[in-house]
């Protein structure tokens, strides 16, 4: 992991005296709630539905034990509202009505609080810190190295990364050093501060994309040139939200110590010409939709001068990369007699059928042999996905110490991940998470989806998405099923801004506002650009959208649709998105459609 | 940094205005004459609309304007810093901004990452 050096400590320190100084302004009324919004937003400060959120930074998802358990500990002592607060907040929520569970029972709205909540953009949230008590989580956070700089805010965000990164079998680079170069050079960066929107960027390292790149403002793909040339494919202008936009390649290959310069002339020119008058068509994709090749060109002229005309002060130097490549060294661990684990954990798994499952869906292989990757699952029953409690914060760190070198990651699907755990220790870890709750074998499975905090927490959100997540999540239940339905992405937000990321989910849902009621779409055959699901692309509406109840039977009849109409491959079957794309649309739509309430009480 | 405040700004005898230039935040700052200009006025609309930022750093860094450059409209105190990171010398602040608090926040960092205009060289490029 990268190591705090102390000018990165110092800094973050002053950026959490600067907050409080902020905030003591904005609280004796001399720094009116307007000028205060992009400030405390900047440093990850929202105001919510019924509280602040406050989004803290987990740089291209690497955390520490030591971070994880500051986590916790504000989990505990600060994301508590008083009493009345929670109260209100729970009967309004409860006003908005239960979704029924197809086969039986109904779930409502059921808020809580102690937990941080882990983001598709790896970030980690909380919901219900006072914001009187905001500059002391900062001071907190930051004696961990940790902080909420440009979390929010029409600024460059959080890098974004593969959750294998350094650690892939099918790595061409490892991200994470220049991750780390843009997080430093991102941070409070003087002319891109108030962009005309938010700015995402995502790096990935390896042959498989995991890392969403065409989604993004900015997607940047590691690769060697013929000569053997280390540099990154550019793409530019991707994005969700109301136009969904894969990203544009501007660059095919770009040497990697260019990275900086040529970003600078990237943001610049969206900085001069991105619309600033309608936020909903200020992101960087319209532009380079609108603009195209003239896009390009203006680009490439002003990289042309930031290296000529300028000097080009940002080319990273090998010495820098190095330096920082350093922190980025597998961790030394006591290296052990092979014990023949395969055959151990042959034997272990056909003893035990969930072990083996675990072994199966959580478990992945390492560029070390001796290694594997070991997802936590953060998707179970009565608990919203990404939620984890203070106690589970801590049992993550204290599985982080005992079994990967004090290291996890957040994940794009919200999960945690373990980066260095010996393949001897699997056993053992296995049934330390399964005490821990953190163990089910779900991953890249129906119930391992994604979703936002929704119309539960958000003022954004037009309808809620826990309780169509927990509707799901209890209906499939059965281990046997959620298997036989195989690899599938589920992706639900609770409105265009698209957090859930339902663009890019096989099944995506997205919460609409109909009538000041809650109704969702349901597109289909989206893609995140994994192997699994193929190149980046936005699903297809089904139609129509339904209502919260429909939602689940929606779902229901999508997935007996596929299990009547899939066909075995080698022997395998076909996953639910190669049954889509083999049989079109057509036949999902109708099975949706005949879901819907009055259509079943008409026949 | 000149800091001016609003009450004073409007002060000014009218033969100190010939060499100002004002550039509006759309306008293209590698196209503007720049023979005898003593004073570039940059504008911020909003103080949430950061064209003037690049607008300031090319006049700066790429064209070698050394006179005045001033940062006008809705300017705040909690952006004078990345103003004058930018290049601005000049700002006139908002009628309500209170001065005080515009110096406890130029001097907060000792130092930044990327470099500005002020220090070309990043941070990795100074401690070698």
């Amino acid at each position: 992991m990268y190591q705090y050096t102390e000018f990165d400590r110092q800094f973050v320190k002053l950026r959490a005296a600067q907050y409080r100084d902020q905030l003591e302004r904005n609280l004796a009324g001399q720094l009116g709630d307007d000028e205060f919004r992009p400030l405390r937003l900047q440093n990850g400060w929202y105001i919510q539905r019924y509280a602040p959120m406050l989004r803290i930074a987990v740089p291209y998802g690497e955390i520490s034990s030591r971070q994880l358990r500051v986590l916790a500990r504000i989990a505990r002592e600060y994301d508590q509202p008083d009493a009345q607060l929670f109260h209100q907040a729970q009967q309004t929520q409860d006003g908005l009505g239960a979704v029924p569970v197809p086969g039986g029972g109904q779930v409502g709205s059921r808020l809580k609080v102690g937990y941080g909540h882990i983001t598709t953009r790896l970030n980690v949230q909380f919901n219900w810190i006072p914001l009187v008590r905001s500059a002391d989580v900062m001071d907190l956070l930051a004696s961990v190295d940790m902080h909420g700089i440009q979390t929010s805010g029409n600024t460059i965000r959080n890098i974004a990364t593969d959750a294998l990164a350094g650690i892939a079998v099918d790595e061409i680079a490892d991200p994470r050093p220049f991750c780390e170069i843009l997080r430093q050079w991102s941070t409070l960066h003087p002319e891109f501060a108030f962009l005309p929107r938010k700015f995402k960027i995502s790096i990935n390292g390896a042959q498989e994309d995991r890392a969403a790149i065409g989604w993004y403002d900015v997607g940047l793909q590691l690769l060697r040139s013929d000569a053997g040339a280390l540099g990154f494919k550019v793409l530019v202008g991707g994005g969700m939200g109301r136009t969904p936009i894969i990203g544009t390649v501007v660059r095919p290959f770009l040497p990697w110590d260019q990275l900086l310069n040529y970003l600078e002339a990237v943001i610049r020119v969206y900085n001069r010409y991105g619309r600033r008058d309608n936020a909903w068509k200020a992101r960087i994709k319209i532009l380079v939709k609108a603009e195209g090749q003239r896009y390009i060109d203006q680009v490439e002229e002003e990289y042309r001068q930031i290296v000529e005309l300028d000097g080009g002060a940002h080319t990273i130097t090998q010495a820098e990369f190095d330096r920082v490549a350093a922190n980025f060294a597998p961790p030394a661990l006591p290296r052990r007699e092979h014990s023949g684990e395969d055959a151990v954990l042959r034997t272990a798994a056909q003893a035990d059928a969930e072990y083996g499952r675990w072994l199966a869906r959580n478990v992945k292989p390492h560029r070390d042999p001796q290694l594997r990757a070991v997802t936590l699952s953060f998707k179970r029953i009565g608990q919203a996905p990404g939620d984890a409690t203070g106690e589970q914060l801590d049992l993550a760190a204290e599985l982080a110490d005992r079994f990967s070198a004090g290291e996890a990651r957040t994940t794009h699907e919200q999960n945690l991940l373990l980066p260095w755990v010996h393949a001897d220790d699997l056993p053992a870890l296995w049934h330390a998470a399964r005490k821990a709750g953190l163990a089910r074998p779900n991953i890249g499975l129906l119930t391992d989806m994604i979703a936002c905090p929704g119309g539960d927490f958000c003022s954004l959100a037009n309808a809620r998405s826990l309780p169509i997540a927990e509707a799901i999540m209890q209906r499939y239940q059965d281990l046997d099923e959620l298997y036989d339905i195989g690899e599938i992405d589920l992706h639900m937000s609770g409105c265009i801004n698209s957090c859930g990321h339902h663009h890019s989910g096989h099944i995506g849902i997205l919460g609409v506002d109909k009538d000041g009621k809650e109704w969702y779409q349901v597109t289909l055959g989206g893609a995140d650009g994994s192997d699994l699901s193929g190149p980046a692309q936005p699903g297809k509406v089904v139609g129509p959208s339904f209502s919260a109840a429909e939602v689940p039977e929606v779902v229901d009849a999508l997935l007996e649709t596929y299990r009547g109409l899939r066909q075995s491959v080698d022997g395998k079957p076909e996953t639910f998105l190669a049954t889509l794309r083999r049989v079109g649309i057509d036949p999902f739509k109708a099975a949706a459609n005949a879901a819907r309430l009055n259509e079943q009480q008409v026949a | 940094m000149n800091i001016i405040e609003t009450k004073t700004a409007g002060a000014q005898a009218p033969a100190d205005l010939a060499g100002v230039v004002l550039l509006a935040p759309d306008a293209d700052p590698l196209a503007l004459p720049l023979e005898g200009v003593t004073r570039v006025e940059l504008q911020f609309p909003k103080f949430t609309d950061g064209r003037a930022f690049s607008q300031a750093l090319l006049l700066r860094r790429r064209r070698g304007f050394r006179g005045d450059i001033r940062a006008t409209g809705d300017v705040l105190v909690d952006q004078l810093v990345q103003m004058e990171r930018s290049g601005f010398s000049s700002a006139v602040l908002r009628a309500d901004q209170d001065v005080a608090h515009a110096k406890r926040q130029v001097e907060r960092y000792p130092a930044f990452y990327q470099g500005d205009v002020l220090e070309s060289r990043p941070l990795f490029a100074r401690f070698v």
